[in-house]
């Protein structure tokens, strides 16, 4: 008797436990910034709670190089969270096509994104929105102000200053010129060629030009940046070639080094890391007073799992995310991602400023690879990767580079045939 | 009434769950791939059945046999390394540690296996941080006997980073081919070598003349082995390299290759068709160096029953 009693308040007590339980939903972000997960649970996350009783969000994120591959088989396992953290362009669009993204385009937030914003998250014909547009990041040159002050270093303007000044840290021989490595290839082409590219491809014009099949990657405007980069091999640390990535973030925060070729995404873990004074600066135009170009990619967003249960409550945590205050919060926790929300956003980050105020006296652009032309097979932006890498390397010429960049686009690319 | 021999159930039970756990987790998964390699997406997002087009693609368009020969050769290299330097190095260790003569055998064969039960992730690293440039202690070291200019970034080069690669995999495998010799060393009868000794035959002729005949059958198993594990490899290079494989497509092995293909990467869309394609072509190679083996070399072997 005592043992049965003992069983039915044990079930009880598991189906009441179950029951105060099931109020809760609990949201789960997909989300390839592993390194903002502190940022996410401690100053995000309990904003979202406190103002939403009820419902609760994890931060869920995996390794960036294989985000996309670890959505996708979640994604079709099913066993996908309930957010999904957008890549810009055609991985999210081709997710929205095979209906694992929900359509996001009745969602009051939207009003607050202007259509450039909403872009990268767009039908090709604009109809549909999928994403919740949060972060767009911008692409230059970070430098060791410290170091500059002590060589007498003006912040070089134009290509001849910039190259006289890596001659004139080389000569030094205190700092590496330039912190950048080969080993991991997509800094040659995301923090190299996409970053120096716009000034001579003139930004939005050559892009467009280039899907239209206006314009080929053997043009003078597309090879121009491939020949900058062949001259930054001498400026590179010994051994650049097996230099990876994280190698280069620890080199420039050490001081080892003297320029970064950079992501406004490395401004928050610089901060931290850097003893010294930092500075920034646009990728420098052919002659002073030339219209400057930069990149300014719109890089993240977040939408909602098709298949998610809890599709009502993510919804409430999307139109937050849309909101300006969701965008104050997130632009000042992670300093180089940049709001893309219509409101202004107040920054305190002296760097992140220096990012932002280029948006005013430069034409922005996003990376010419993302949108449409890495449709296809040969994947052009991963072919950039391997191109950017060999020409600093100097195993391939900028022309030959450049050609087989082309020839690759062209065999699938209509436009371009 | 000598009857009908029974049914002998107690077989066909014990035998069961083997092959159900076998045809669950392998076969099926096995023939599934074969399948999948046979279809292909179409433009509206459904599949459809397109015969071999995958495999003429595979091999007859210019970018895509360019990759395939390119990791195929790649992978072959990465087997010829291990097979002239790993398993000679495996059989050398194994002759030493078999003779009486050596102290602390013991310690040796346990320091020499270690690396084999580490995980690929802390070798690739440890090995990266090694030869590392920049923090790397292999320039220091060389440096301290005066052959610094001998350093290169070799992990970086596309002349030396496969084989950059597969000596370090040779590094932490070399103790499997030196079990396994031991093993066979010590399964050869005494008195088989008093004979030969009371013959004269000692030293280095008793190991040519009478051990290695005795242990080929085991060596022949290492080369297989061997042969099937790094045409599967792929932990290392990943690890070490990223799914590019570099420099410049250098380290692409198959098993890179069909990663790449099969799941995406970055911009890259997965493409289980064509991945499941390059499995295929994956499977047919291993079967055939399989076969070679089993049919051409295994039965040829001289066994001897003591």
């Amino acid at each position: 008797m005592t043992t049965r009693t003992l069983r039915i308040a044990l079930l009880t007590s598991t189906l009441l436990a179950g029951a105060a339980q099931a109020q809760d939903v609990t949201l789960t972000i997909e989300s390839w910034r592993n390194d903002d997960l502190t940022i996410w649970q401690d100053t995000i996350i309990p904003a979202f709670e406190a103002q939403n009783p009820g419902i609760k969000v994890v931060f869920a994120p995996s390794a960036p190089a294989e985000y996309n591959a670890v959505l996708n088989s979640k994604l079709d396992a099913g066993s996908a969270g309930d957010l999904i953290t957008c890549r810009p362009f055609d991985a999210s669009l081709e997710l929205y096509n095979k209906g694992k993204l929900a359509d996001l385009t009745s969602l009051a937030a939207m009003a607050n994104f202007s259509p450039v914003a909403k872009s990268a998250w767009q039908t090709d014909d604009g109809a549909a929105t999928f994403c919740v547009p949060m972060a767009s990041v911008i692409h230059g040159f970070i430098y060791n102000a410290d170091a500059f002050a002590q060589l007498g270093i003006e912040v070089p303007k134009t290509e001849a200053e910039f190259f006289a000044a890596l001659d004139k840290i080389k000569a030094d021989g205190t700092y590496i010129p330039m912190a950048m490595g080969t080993n991991d290839q997509w800094e040659a082409a995301t923090m190299g060629y996409n970053n120096i590219g716009p000034n001579y491809w003139k930004g939005e014009e050559g892009r467009l030009a280039l899907i239209k099949g206006e314009q080929k990657l053997t043009d003078p405007q597309w090879v121009a940046p491939f020949t900058q980069l062949a001259k930054w091999k001498d400026y590179l640390g010994d051994g650049f070639e097996a230099q990876t990535y994280p190698d280069s973030q620890n080199l420039f925060t050490l001081g080892r080094a003297a320029i970064y070729p950079a992501g406004s995404w490395e401004i928050s873990g610089f901060n931290a890391q850097a003893q010294f004074k930092m500075g920034a600066f646009p990728p420098p135009v052919a002659a002073a007073g030339d219209t400057c170009y930069i990149s300014d990619h719109t890089d993240i967003a977040l939408g909602l799992n098709a298949a998610s249960p809890n599709a009502d409550q993510a919804k409430v945590f999307l139109e937050w995310v849309g909101s300006p205050e969701f965008a104050t919060l997130y632009a000042n926790a992670l300093p180089g991602f940049f709001s893309l929300n219509s409101t202004p956003v107040e920054m305190a980050d002296p760097l992140a400023q220096e990012f932002v105020s280029w948006r005013d006296k430069c034409q922005s652009t996003i990376r010419s690879t993302y949108q449409i032309l890495s449709r296809g097979t040969p994947n052009l932006e991963n072919e950039t990767w391997n191109a950017s890498a060999n020409v600093i390397k100097g195993t391939e010429t900028p022309e030959a580079a450049a050609e087989r960049l082309q020839a690759g686009l062209a065999s699938w690319f209509a436009p371009q045939q | 009434m000598s009857g009908r021999r029974q049914i002998r159930w107690h077989i066909a039970v014990f035998l069961a769950p083997a092959v159900l756990v076998y045809t669950a987790i392998m076969i099926v998964p096995l023939f599934g791939t074969l399948n999948l390699s046979l279809f292909n997406q179409t433009p509206e997002r459904t599949t459809e059945f397109v015969g071999l087009s995958n495999f003429r693609t595979l091999f007859g368009d210019p970018r895509w046999s360019g990759a395939f020969w390119n990791a195929l050769g790649n992978n072959a290299w990465f087997f010829v390394v291990h097979m002239l330097v790993q398993n000679p190095i495996g059989i050398l260790l194994a002759a030493l540690l078999s003779s009486p003569r050596l102290r602390m055998a013991a310690f040796y064969r346990t320091a020499i296996f270690i690396p084999t039960i580490l995980s690929f992730v802390i070798v690739g690293f440890v090995w990266k941080l090694i030869l590392s440039p920049i923090w790397g202690i292999a320039p220091g070291m060389l440096d301290v006997v005066g052959l610094k200019s001998l350093f290169a970034p070799w992990l970086g080069k596309e002349d030396y980073a496969l084989t950059a690669l597969a000596l370090v995999s040779v590094w932490q495998f070399v103790g499997i081919p030196m079990m396994l010799i031991y093993a066979a060393l010590l399964s050869i009868p005494d008195e088989v070598l008093e004979a030969a000794e009371m013959d004269g035959i000692t030293g280095m002729s008793q190991f040519w003349k009478i051990k290695l005949p005795l242990i080929l059958p085991s060596i022949g198993i290492i080369s297989i082995l061997t042969f099937v594990g790094n045409f599967n490899a792929f932990d290392l290079i990943y690890v070490a390299q990223g799914a590019l494989a570099g420099p410049d497509f250098s380290t692409d092995i198959l098993g890179t290759f069909l990663y790449r293909t099969f799941f995406g990467f970055q911009l890259q869309l997965g493409d289980p068709h064509m991945g499941a394609t390059i499995a295929t072509a994956m499977f047919g190679i291993i079967l055939i160096g399989v076969c070679i083996y089993l049919f051409g070399i295994q039965t040829r072997l001289r066994r001897y029953q003591f």
